[in-house]
């Protein structure tokens, strides 16, 4: 009997001299990643949570800032303020254009560049990240410079760009702005998607008859269409959002940024919260829907 | 020249199909195909076989208008095609990568040829069923590439490109990624198709095996040119170059120099002193010339054995046995020092315990009519390529 007992009795006292740093790692493991993971997406989510609270705010006087009651005054009048709906207007329009032009430009800039081996590709392949590395306001202020000196006597463009294109500033060159920056994105993004992309593909359409152009409609475009999209996608948001270089090309031009800018000085109106959170749930519900989709896809 | 070279000009016949003549290809400065010349006759079975970098591809590659030729002429059923793109050439290609279209189910991927034609709705969709059929996937029509295995993948590459009835089907390497079962029975399969649909094939590979069990006629390429061009039994038999010879099986290969005659062989005398009989008519008034004979074709035989008169014979050591099943292979050095490789049937010796081993004295010996030997000059009558002088 005490032969067998023996070990049974040594064995808990050699788990218990183990367990404390086990029961730590347990803890870290159980708690601390999850807690910190919380911390984290809070960082990233409270401003988002805040403006989206604030949009039901009843608040009182010109500056949304301190909680009064819920109420849904701003979601029933979301535009309901001088100058947004224009301002609105001006930024989805902007938003759409530069985000057509640029997928256009940016995708078959980005199929030259890695399909065609040409003169002065090296240089073009570098120079397409020099909008993205530029400070947005160094950009901005030698795009002003550009513009105005179209329309200026001995200006530089004077003569060349026809009076009224480049200036006086408005819409259009807030457009070719957002257009120029938003390539370099588009470029980047479908270039990687083309990396992947198999050429015999293509070669085995044109075997099977396709000419160059049905190929492309066929082949090549279904396929780099994921890159495509997440790129005009990035563009989109990226011109809704800008303020830095549009402010200096916008002359008396608003765009959605620019008019919060302009306002904010004398109130904070509850409808900049609630077109903020319409624009916070419609990238949700695009993300979504994209996932959506490509899970259906993958089955 | 005074011999005809394997890559003179073939006398036009009626029924060609596809023809390369002088065509060049060049990558930077070198010649990926180097001057070929040849002719495809309809409803062959024609390989181009090879190792890697030899050109084999390139070559199909132009017949199938992927590309260019820097110079010579491509002609497909006696039509100048050199410069057509290849969606206006009735050929089809089957790749080595498949190259399914991952986006389109496997129906669409096989019907994309007709399409482009305009081939009615229908139609379409009674041939596509007929040739899934053919190539054994029926009811796979509503899959996507990616949920079939590699060598479904390469029926449907083969469907897809069969369905087109094109005049040629080029098929480059298209086993190669199967693994050596599955190759086994699509070889079978593609012969079996290429009987039924009588189609003209031309078939890149580097597997000599596989080239010799389906081919017709074999061009074996070295150095972006063929070195020599039959069908497969001639090819293994009166291999004529070195590199033929040791490419298609083994190859033993001795040297001598022609030191008289008897009867129909002339006498050929190796380094030791041996003599060899070869059929006079292979030697072609050379006097230095290789001697060679396929392992299986040599019997081993003990010192004191008899072996027939007309026979050839060396002496020497074994000095290394491997035992393969089928086989022994035997490695024999002669008296000069040369191996030689013995093949020996596993038959009555492995029967009664007797495999020869290593340090046993034995007499190998073949009859003359099997020797072939090799027209080395091959490489040196080509007209001289300054971007290739490497040897």
């Amino acid at each position: 009997m005490t032969a067998v007992s023996q070990p049974l009795a040594d064995a808990p006292a050699r788990t218990a001299s183990r367990r404390p740093p086990r029961r730590i790692f347990h803890a870290i493991d159980h708690w601390a990643l999850p807690a910190f993971t919380l911390l984290a997406i809070g960082y990233l989510l409270i401003p988002i949570a805040v403006m989206i609270v604030f949009s039901f705010n009843d608040y009182q006087g010109k500056f949304n800032f301190v909680w009064h009651g819920f109420t849904l005054q701003g979601w029933l009048h979301p535009f309901d303020w001088p100058g947004l709906p224009d301002a609105i207007k001006t930024s989805l329009l902007i938003a759409f254009l530069s985000t057509v032009g640029s997928s256009i430009l940016g995708t078959f800039i980005g199929l030259a560049l890695t399909r065609y081996n040409f003169r002065g590709r090296g240089a073009i392949n570098g120079l397409i990240f020099l909008p993205m590395a530029t400070p947005e306001i160094v950009m901005g202020a030698s795009l002003l410079t550009l513009f105005v000196s179209s329309g200026l006597q001995g200006g530089m463009l004077n003569g060349v760009v026809p009076k009224g294109v480049l200036f006086p500033l408005g819409f259009t060159t807030i457009l070719i702005a957002h257009i120029m920056f938003n390539i370099s994105y588009v470029v980047v993004t479908v270039k990687a998607r083309i990396a992947g992309f198999d050429r015999r593909l293509e070669e085995a359409a044109m075997d099977l008859g396709a000419d160059e152009l049905t190929t492309f409609w066929k082949i090549t475009f279904p396929l780099i269409f994921p890159g495509v999209l997440a790129a005009s996608l990035l563009a989109f948001s990226l011109s809704i959002d800008d303020f830095i270089i549009t402010s200096f090309v916008s002359g008396t031009t608003n765009t959605f940024p620019i008019w919060v800018y302009s306002i904010i000085k004398n109130a904070l109106p509850v409808q900049i919260n609630v077109v903020g959170s319409m624009v916070f749930l419609g990238a949700v519900a695009i993300v979504g829907l994209s996932n959506i989709r490509q899970a259906r896809a993958n089955r | 020249m005074v011999e005809p070279h394997p890559q003179e000009f073939v006398e036009p016949v009626s029924e060609i199909d596809v023809r390369l003549v002088d065509v060049v290809k060049r990558f930077g400065d070198s010649n990926a195909v180097d001057h070929i010349s040849l002719d495809v006759k309809d409803g062959e079975f024609f390989s181009l076989l090879g190792p890697s970098g030899c050109g084999k591809t390139t070559t199909l590659r132009m017949i199938g208008g992927f590309e260019q030729p820097t110079s010579g002429l491509i002609e497909l059923q006696g039509q100048d095609v050199t410069w057509l793109p290849s969606y206006k050439r009735n050929v089809n290609t089957v790749f080595q990568s498949y190259a399914l279209f991952p986006h389109l189910t496997i129906e669409e991927n096989v019907a994309f040829g007709l399409r482009r034609k305009k081939v009615k709705d229908a139609e379409v969709k009674s041939r596509v069923t007929d040739m899934l059929k053919l190539v054994e996937l029926p009811g796979f029509e509503r899959r996507k590439p990616n949920q079939i295995s590699g060598g479904q993948a390469q029926r449907v590459a083969l469907a897809r490109a069969l369905i087109n009835r094109p005049a040629v089907l080029l098929l480059d390497e298209p086993l190669g990624a199967l693994d050596l079962k599955l190759r086994k029975q699509m070889q079978v399969e593609l012969k079996r198709i290429q009987r039924e649909v009588g189609i003209t094939f031309i078939y890149v590979t580097h597997d000599q095996e596989e080239a010799m069990t389906m081919s017709d006629r074999i061009a074996v390429m070295n150095r972006g040119q063929y070195e020599q061009l039959g069908d497969p039994e001639s090819l293994y038999e009166r291999p004529q170059t070195r590199f033929v010879a040791g490419f298609l099986g083994v190859s033993n290969l001795l040297a001598g120099t022609v030191d008289g005659s008897a009867d129909s062989f002339v006498l050929v005398k190796l380094a030791d002193d041996t003599r060899l009989r070869v059929p006079a008519g292979l030697v072609e008034g050379k006097t230095e010339i290789e001697v060679g004979i396929r392992p299986e074709k040599i019997r081993m035989n003990g010192t004191d054995d008899t072996i027939p008169a007309a026979a050839n014979q060396l002496e020497g050591v074994v000095s290394d046995v491997s035992y393969v099943g089928v086989s022994t292979q035997y490695i024999v050095a002669s008296k000069s020092g040369i191996p030689m490789t013995v093949y020996e049937q596993n038959v009555e010796r492995t029967s009664q315990g007797s495999l020869y081993r290593r340090g046993d004295a034995v007499r190998v010996s073949w009859l003359p009519e099997h020797t072939f030997v090799i027209r080395d000059a091959a490489a040196a009558t080509r007209e001289p390529v300054p971007a290739k002088e490497i040897h």
